[in-house]
């Protein structure tokens, strides 16, 4: 199990956005300051409204911040347009979505395409699927898949380009059980193999158990990080 | 206000410009028929009424001289109620201060005062005196043309005698709608007028006192005109007849029927491609609305909601489409009645106005309008009123994509992701895509339809009056005068050459077929005026039968090698069977030509001459001019080169109205299906696009999958709307064929490309619109929700 070394990928300062619908504003993130560390599992966990998806969008470029500041290593993303935020997505960042968002008319393996066509060093779309264990399912098309299966094509989607960075929002939300573990021995598999840095949200308070860092959330600030000194296998966790 | 109506509101106000896109293609489809629907009518009505009102004859014959006795015998025929026997002639007009040869057709009033036939209105000044000489009426925008007032007087060289005429008043006659002079392409009010003389002044001047020329029928309502025709032949065969006919020959009334025609042919034909396009449009959005408010209707249905109500909301929404579309239909159609008026004010002189759409035409319109939109929503409307509650809350399936041989084609092929996108999109959805390449292949088709005709004017105008007459002025005469006119006709000022032609008037027959035309003898050296083939080729009359333009010799069911038998009227009479040497292919009249020759041998007369051709010396043009008026037995003068500018002008003009308004209902087309298209196409994708974006392609990339699904069904539409568009060309040129001119097919590469070219550029523009929306695109949302 590699322990994250301590050179921060991302970096926020005094992080708000505020949401104003005219009549009343709303806080979504009221000056965050946070470091996430290069090859860190991190978990994001707070009720819903509490702020994380707002973090996970801004972080991955998604979503712009309405004060301070965010740095991706040197990179001040808070200073970049659409174009330099689209060229950071495409080269940094893999997003992993509740609903798969899958493009129903590729296959498994054109939709890992679709990455690995504009990527500068990706893997082989039949590898990034054979790491999520789908090399037998690589010509099936999304209606084809269990949903399980669907979600580990999102996740191969993702990898394919060698990410530095998998933003990961409530991955296992719309799975059982036991399809959302082997989504989150994937996501453990990547993160271990590749030492990509992993973020991930979720409700599900048993998934923190496998984190390096566990970030609580609450009305848009963090309230409390604890470290995890021993994190459990995928296939302990049940719920 | 229900609620569900409010719903109904605020769903039309958000998607208006979907809703406007279809709106305009129905728009056009309304506009369309109530211009031609209304138009025809009204143009009908107004014609019978006049005809009605002033005795429009049934029955027109036109004889050398037969004697004011015959009358007798001819309204005895069965079925003729008013025999009015008239003298007629062609003379050229003087008029102050004007250059330039003037032509009028003379008609005489009779002595008792009235006509009973062909009556004119007068339209300002008085009836001349019955016992004048010198009084006539003149035909209302021929003195308006020429700045003649009641009170005015011009000088007129009839029989060769100069005559001082004076203006007694200004009048329209129903014979003379469309007033056309010998040997015009388009009317000439400025040099072709009608002259009413009275009867006892003008048959003296003509040597015809106790005789007619001329004779105009009235018959019992609803009595066939074809036995009284061939009476009055025989009756009138021993005084020179020149046959008897009935209205579809006399010229103003073939002209406005042909345009009647016409609109009716456009009523029949166009409306119905925007009504089937509005029809598939609303088909398309509104499958698309129901299927995104899946969830909404379910909840409807839950909430207790009936089938019949929820069917309803949805075609009521449609007709909100309609009722902007018939709107705006109205507006544009009574818009373009109000101008096909004001062309219709140029060509035909009525003493009424035209425009006068009655209200049943807005009604039919507006109807078919609404039954287009409604029929579009009955699909979607069934769909929403059959989906269970329960399922209806669930999220659909997602489509499901499957392997076949195109499929693996593709894969081979080695495409994009993007692009293989775009194609599965279009084969998965079979039907739809087929239909957008229909809509946008008839938006082609229409637009090389109405492109062609500049083309095949420039063939006429090339073909017409540069290689068929090279003459600069041409001379008629009222009836053949001996070859030594020619002599003298060299001798007026500032003529070069001078070559002769005679016409005779004639009836074709051929087993039960019979046609009256004239028959042109020509000289085999004829260099002015020559008869040429669509090729080019020059071709020299046959010494040894007749020759006969393609339309005639079907028109008799002729070919090379048949007998045609010939019946000659006129001054040289009798019937000969003749064999039909050749066939020469023409764009204008209905031509049969023989050699001079051959036929002075025939008849056993000195050469004659009843056209001369002339080639002139431009210096001195005035000269010529001037001479004129002196020439005697002179029916009229053409200067080749204002017949053709005249042409020109009044062709341009109309083509550039016509080409104008096709690019606009191209471009209607194009838009409402490529923006509809692209705007579900959208919404459809949605999330496969923010996705895109989310892994990091770019705007353009992604605007390229919506852009190119678009622009691909745009380019295979292309073949099929040249196909199309080559098809309704010739329709149309089938259609508006007539005795008096074929148009000729012409397709070029450009217009083919210049239509291609305006529908891709249509389409692009807006699927650019919708792409823009992209921008729009809220990535997280997108990808927060469920489908």
């Amino acid at each position: 199990m590699n322990a994250p070394d301590r050179s921060p990928v991302f970096r926020t300062e005094g992080l708000t956005k505020v949401y104003d619908t005219g009549e009343v504003k709303v806080f979504a993130l009221a000056g965050v300051d946070l470091e996430l560390f290069a090859g860190e599992f991190a978990v994001l966990l707070g009720p819903s409204g509490s702020g994380k998806s707002t973090l996970l969008n801004v972080l991955g470029g998604l979503d712009s911040a309405t004060e301070g500041h965010v740095w991706f290593r040197d990179l001040e993303l808070t200073a970049l347009a659409d174009r330099g935020l689209t060229r950071f997505r495409r080269d940094h960042v893999g997003f992993v979505f509740q609903f798969y968002n899958l493009v129903p008319s590729l296959t498994a393996r054109e939709n890992v395409q679709l990455v690995t066509d504009v990527s500068i060093n990706p893997m082989t779309p039949e590898e990034a699927l054979d790491r999520v264990g789908l090399a037998h399912r690589m010509d099936h098309f999304p209606a084809e898949m269990s949903g399980g299966e669907q979600q580990r094509v999102a996740i191969a989607r993702a990898v394919a380009k060698r990410p530095e960075v998998l933003l990961c929002d409530e991955p296992t939300g719309a799975l059982d059980s036991k399809t959302g573990v082997q989504v989150l021995e994937v996501l453990r598999h990547v993160n271990d193999e590749m030492g990509t840095s992993t973020v991930v949200i979720t409700h599900n308070a048993e998934i923190r158990r496998m984190a390096h860092r566990v970030i609580w959330f609450q009305d848009g600030k963090i309230v409390n990080v604890d470290v995890n000194t021993e994190r459990v296998a995928p296939s302990e966790i049940a719920w | 206000m229900d609620a569900l109506d409010r719903k109904l509101l605020r769903d039309f106000a958000r998607l208006w410009a979907q809703f406007l896109a279809i709106a305009l293609v129905l728009a056009a489809g309304v506009a369309i028929m109530l211009m031609s629907l209304g138009m025809s009518r009204s143009l009908e009505d107004t014609r019978d009424t006049y005809y009605e009102r002033n005795r429009f004859a049934d029955v027109f014959a036109d004889v050398r001289s037969a004697p004011r006795s015959m009358l007798d015998a001819i309204g005895a025929i069965e079925g003729v109620t008013i025999a009015e026997a008239r003298v007629t002639t062609r003379a050229t007009l003087s008029i102050a201060d004007k250059t330039g040869t003037t032509v009028a057709h003379f008609a005489s009033l009779p002595e008792s005062g009235e006509l009973m036939l062909n009556v004119p209105i007068l339209r300002s000044g008085r009836w001349p005196d019955p016992l004048s000489t010198s009084e006539v009426l003149l035909n209302e925008p021929f003195a308006e043309a020429n700045g003649l007032r009641p009170g005015d007087g011009f000088t007129a060289n009839i029989n060769g005698a100069e005559r001082e005429l004076t203006v007694a008043g200004l009048a329209l006659s129903p014979e003379f709608i469309y007033t056309i002079g010998p040997g015009n392409l388009v009317p000439d009010n400025e040099d072709f007028g009608i002259v009413w003389m009275p009867e006892r002044a003008l048959s003296g001047l003509l040597g015809r006192t106790g005789a007619f020329d001329n004779l105009a029928i009235m018959l019992r309502p609803g009595f066939r005109a074809e036995p009284v025709i061939e009476e009055l032949d025989r009756l009138l065969e021993p005084y020179g007849s020149w046959g008897a006919h009935d209205r579809d020959t006399q010229t103003s009334h073939s002209f406005v029927e042909g345009e009647i025609t016409q609109l009716q042919v456009l009523a029949y034909v166009l409306p119905p491609i925007f009504l089937g396009i509005t029809v598939f449009l609303v088909n398309m959005v509104m499958g698309r609305i129901v299927k995104l408010e899946r969830t909404e209707i379910g909840l409807l249905k839950a909430l207790g909601y009936s089938k019949l109500t929820i069917a309803m909301h949805y075609v009521l929404l449609a007709g909100l489409v309609a009722a902007v579309g018939v709107g705006l239909g109205w507006i544009a159609g009574s818009w373009l009645s109000y101008g096909l008026a004001r062309l219709y004010a140029q060509f035909f002189d009525f003493p009424y106005l035209v425009y006068n759409v009655s209200w049943w035409p807005y009604v039919a319109s507006g109807l078919i309008g609404f039954a287009a939109a409604s029929a579009g929503a009955v699909n979607a409307a069934m769909k929403a009123a059959s989906l269970s509650p329960a399922t209806a809350m669930q999220p659909p399936a997602p489509p499901r994509y499957e392997r076949n041989w195109f499929d693996r084609a593709m894969v081979a092929l080695r495409l994009s992701q993007p692009s293989m996108m775009i194609v599965r999109s279009i084969v998965r959805w079979p039907l739809r895509a087929a239909f957008s390449v229909l809509g946008m292949a008839l938006a082609v088709s229409i637009l090389v339809a109405s492109n062609f005709f500049p083309d095949a004017l420039d063939e006429i105008i090339d073909t017409a009056f540069w290689q068929s007459n090279r003459q600069h002025a041409m001379l008629y005469f009222n009836n053949a005068v001996p070859e030594t006119a020619l002599e003298e006709a060299r001798r007026l000022p500032g003529v070069v050459q001078a070559e002769g032609q005679q016409y005779f008037s004639a009836i074709l027959r051929h087993e039960h077929r019979e046609k009256q035309t004239p028959i042109e003898a020509r000289r085999p050296d004829a260099d002015l005026s020559r008869v040429v083939d669509t090729d080019g080729q020059i071709i020299n009359a046959p010494p040894d039968g007749i020759m006969l333009s393609e339309r005639l010799a079907e028109q008799l069911g002729l070919g090379v090698g048949d007998l045609v038998e010939i019946e000659f009227l006129g001054s040289q009479q009798g019937t000969y069977e003749i064999p039909v040497t050749r066939l020469v292919t023409q764009y204008f009249g209905l031509g049969a030509y023989m050699d001079q020759e051959t036929l002075d041998r025939m008849f056993q007369q000195a050469p004659q001459v009843s056209v001369i051709n002339l080639t002139l010396d431009a210096s001195q043009r005035d000269a010529f001019e001037a001479a004129l008026s002196d020439v005697p037995m002179l029916a009229g003068s053409m200067m080749m080169d204002e017949n053709r500018r005249s042409f020109e002008d009044t062709i341009s003009q109309n083509v550039l109205v016509t080409t104008t308004t096709y690019l606009l209902l191209g471009a209607l087309i194009t838009f409402g299906v490529a923006y509809n298209g692209a705007r579900i196409q959208l919404s459809e994708r949605a999330r496969e696009l923010a996705s895109l974006r989310i892994l990091g392609f770019t705007r353009g990339e992604v605007a390229y999958i919506l852009i190119g699904e678009i622009m691909l069904l745009a380019v295979v539409a292309q073949p099929l709307g040249w196909v199309l568009g080559w098809f309704f060309a010739k329709s149309m040129v089938e259609g508006f064929s007539s005795d008096l001119y074929a148009i000729p097919l012409i397709l070029n590469p450009d217009t083919f490309a210049s239509a291609s070219l305006a529908v891709l550029a249509a389409a692009f523009a807006s699927v650019l619109l919708v792409a823009r929306r992209l921008g729009r695109l809220n990535l997280v949302s997108v990808m927060k929700t469920r489908e």
